[in-house]
């Protein structure tokens, strides 16, 4: 049964998931968790990220300021009469450029405003490696007419000393300053990396992370060893429960404690021990019945007997006899046999009532089993003039039942089919393949109508109450009938039409005890209009 | 029907019904044996010592002593046919009834004509004496001297194992089955309870092969019957 392919793993895995509710208890705890710190865990870092950048832009801008303000006390000092924009540019830029490197950010210094020139064209100083691109647009936009400092996010590209372009999250702040040698406006950008904060960001996210993991293992296995103690008890209750079941009427639940479990262990018990009580009652009850029918049986067929072979010998004396006389011996016996028909059947039925009834099973051929019935039958047949058929396949149809009962069941189809048959033919069909085997018994009398068809198996029932008791049958053969089959786990069916006569069909497992799916012979039969 | 004063028989009635042992006894003889009737399974075997019937009829429910047990004291004495008397067909009662030694039932009610024709099966001698003498593998079976050695050791079979293996022994290429078997031996024109022939195959076994348990003399031949061992 071992099942090693993937969709046997999952068929296993939603097994056990529909059956433990300790393993769904702690699935859906941990989901929960699971989703609670994640919603907390992303607050937390959404905040510290927050708070991290305020702190920094606050920095960056004030040094940036810090610097704009150095710059311009040094054009204050400069001399009013030097007209060299470049050099005064020069010896603006390169000071600011040396602080930047030491102090860890970029300069560019762009201008002039308004000329439309852009910053990687011409006239633009930058600190060494800057990819000056680094300042967006935006900012350059903002600052293409004189305007007040101002700064933004970027992206810094900066080209390393190996021929690598490294990138990363930045503060750019743009201020203008007013060059004295022409007059003109400039622009300083500072661009300050935020590496560090990113580490530190991440150094956090990664202590969240880890605390999140553990937490919920934490949770997990808490929700385990919670739900542990209410589901051992269960489960132990269950298992007493499926020996209950079993039929082992002593097993009990053990009691300890006095929580709710314990009160549900007794509550189980209580009920449990009235089951038992129950159970042995009705033992009792069907051991006295049984008994009682043994005892019936005994005592009402010994006087019976002597009765029986009274009648005999009154009926082979009857031409001694007047004839008033000689007609009541020959009436004597026919209701004798009526009556030792009718007492044997009834006796048939209260042992299977009794549950009594026992099977002693055999290979049995059903093919043969039909040809002995035909020849059983054959008087009764010849009697009413109705031709009995077999229609046989050359192989045996064989099924693991007991002989005497079969042979009692197609028996009774067959005599019923007889009365039936209104002269016409009675045909029975036999099949059989490797699961089950079955005979049908056709005839083309008058039929069922609807809804008759189940009640014919009833106990006393006929089709019409008026109609004759032709050939004396008890009203207990085909009850007889279905409780054989029974016994053998196989289906005994009725099919009827008015008018177009009727079947019935006995499927029996191959082997017995094994359970029947289909019968190889259709219920309705082929020749029936409901066919067409 | 004329009774015949000619006693073709004796036959002892075994049974606690008074009426019925008194019916018995008049359709007995009207058909012509002579009977004795026991009402108590404990004076049966007295009964039965005196009387030395042709056949016992018993009942299975008897005051003083079980049938079951009289008829397994009377098959220690003698193979005399014993046919039981029953009210119940199909439980256990009839299998040990047969196991204990009977040769057959009638389960009551019975009809007298059916009685008759199972006491009439089984007290008939009608084979003529014939000068057979036939072998099945070690045994020797002698008809006309009704007695089975093994290396001229009888072996003590009743009447109806002695026909039983008869029968088989008779026609060894043949396969019997279980019915043919009730026609011929036990003479049931119809088919009737083939437990009689499983029980009675198992005691003719138990008296006359080396291991019961790997016959040898009688052998099964599976879902069909019986047949005789060869060689």
């Amino acid at each position: 049964m071992a099942d090693s392919t993937p969709t046997g793993a999952l068929r296993r895995g939603l097994t056990f998931w529909r059956r433990s509710i300790q393993a769904r208890v702690v699935a859906s705890t941990v989901l929960l968790s699971a989703v609670v710190v994640a919603a907390v865990g992303w607050l937390l870092i959404q905040q510290t990220q927050e708070g991290l950048l305020k702190n920094r832009v606050e920095t960056v801008v004030a040094e940036a300021a810090n610097e704009t303000a150095d710059v311009n006390s040094q054009l204050a000092r400069a001399p009013g009469t030097d007209n060299d924009a470049g050099t005064q540019l020069r010896d603006l830029f390169e000071p600011i450029e040396d602080r930047g490197a030491a102090r860890g950010f970029a300069v560019v210094l762009a201008g002039p405003v308004g000329s439309g020139v852009p910053l990687d064209g011409g006239g633009t100083r930058s600190s060494a490696g800057l990819d000056v691109t680094s300042v967006p647009g935006s900012l350059q936009d903002h600052f293409a007419s004189p305007a007040d400092p101002a700064w933004t996010y970027t992206q810094i590209r900066m080209d390393q000393e190996n021929g690598e372009v490294r990138e990363g999250a930045g503060i750019v702040v743009g201020s203008q300053i007013e060059l004295k040698a022409d007059g003109e406006l400039y622009t300083l950008y500072y661009l300050f990396s935020l590496d560090e904060d990113a580490e530190t960001l991440s150094l956090v996210s990664r202590a969240l992370l880890t605390a999140a993991v553990s937490l919920l293992v934490l949770v997990a296995g808490l929700t385990w060893l919670v739900t542990r103690q209410v589901v051992t008890p269960i489960r132990l209750a269950r298992r007493v429960a499926e020996r209950l079941a079993a039929g082992e009427l002593q097993e009990r639940v053990r009691v300890t404690g006095e929580d709710d479990l314990a009160r549900l262990a007794t509550s189980f018990n209580q009920m449990a021990s009235s089951l038992q009580k129950q159970i042995r009652q009705l033992e009792e009850l069907s051991r006295v019945q049984r008994r009682f029918v043994s005892d019936v049986s005994h005592e009402l067929r010994t006087p019976l007997t002597t009765v029986r072979m009274a009648g005999d010998v009154l009926y082979d004396g009857r031409r001694d006899f007047d004839p008033a006389t000689s007609r009541a011996a020959e009436l004597l016996q026919t209701e004798l046999d009526r009556f030792e028909t009718l007492l044997a059947d009834l006796l048939e039925i209260s042992r299977f009532d009794a549950g009594a009834a026992q099977l002693d099973t055999d290979d049995v051929n059903l093919v043969d089993v039909a040809h002995r019935v035909v020849n059983m039958t054959r008087a009764l047949a010849d009697q009413r003039s109705v031709a009995v058929l077999v229609r046989a396949p050359g192989r045996p149809c064989l099924a693991e039942a007991d002989v005497r009962r079969v042979e009692r069941i197609v028996r009774n189809l067959v005599t019923n089919a007889i009365d039936h048959a209104e002269s016409r033919d009675v045909v029975i069909r036999v099949e059989g393949d490797e699961s089950a085997a079955a005979i049908a018994v056709r005839d083309y009398g008058v039929g069922l109508a609807p809804g008759e068809s189940a009640m014919v198996f009833n106990r006393f029932w006929r089709a019409d109450p008026a109609r004759a008791r032709t050939s004396g049958g008890t009203g207990l053969g085909l009850s007889i009938s279905l409780e054989d089959t029974h016994l053998h786990g196989g289906w005994l069916q009725a099919w009827g039409r008015p008018g177009e006569g009727a079947q019935f069909r006995l499927t029996l497992p191959r082997r017995a005890g094994g359970q029947l799916r289909q019968s190889p012979i259709p219920l309705v039969p082929v020749d029936s209009q409901e066919m067409v | 029907m004329t009774a015949e004063l000619t006693a073709k028989g004796r036959v002892l009635v075994v049974d606690d019904d008074a009426s019925l042992s008194e019916m018995l006894a008049i359709v007995l003889r009207q058909e012509g044996f002579e009977s004795l009737v026991v009402a108590r399974g404990d004076e049966a075997m007295d009964a039965f010592r005196e009387f030395r019937p042709d056949l016992v009829l018993l009942d299975l429910m008897l005051p003083g002593k079980d049938g079951i047990d009289v008829c397994r004291e009377i098959r220690e004495e003698s193979g005399v046919p014993i046919v039981m008397l029953t009210a119940k067909g199909d439980t256990v009662d009839v299998v040990v009834g047969l196991e204990s030694g009977a040769d057959d039932y009638v389960v009551k009610p019975f009809k007298a004509k059916e009685l008759v024709a199972r006491i009439r099966a089984r007290v008939r001698r009608l084979d003529p004496p014939t000068h057979e003498l036939l072998t099945v593998r070690d045994l020797s079976i002698d008809v006309a001297g009704h007695s089975v050695t093994r290396a001229d050791e009888p072996v003590n079979l009743t009447p109806l194992e002695f026909d039983l293996l008869l029968c088989l022994a008779r026609k060894p290429w043949q396969v019997f089955t279980r019915e043919i078997l009730l026609e011929q031996v036990w003479g049931y024109r119809h088919s009737a309870d083939t437990r009689l022939v499983n029980v009675h195959v198992q005691r003719l076994r138990s008296k006359v092969e080396h291991d019961p348990e790997n016959p040898e003399i009688v052998l099964t031949v599976r879902g069909v019957g019986y047949k005789a061992g060869t060689g």
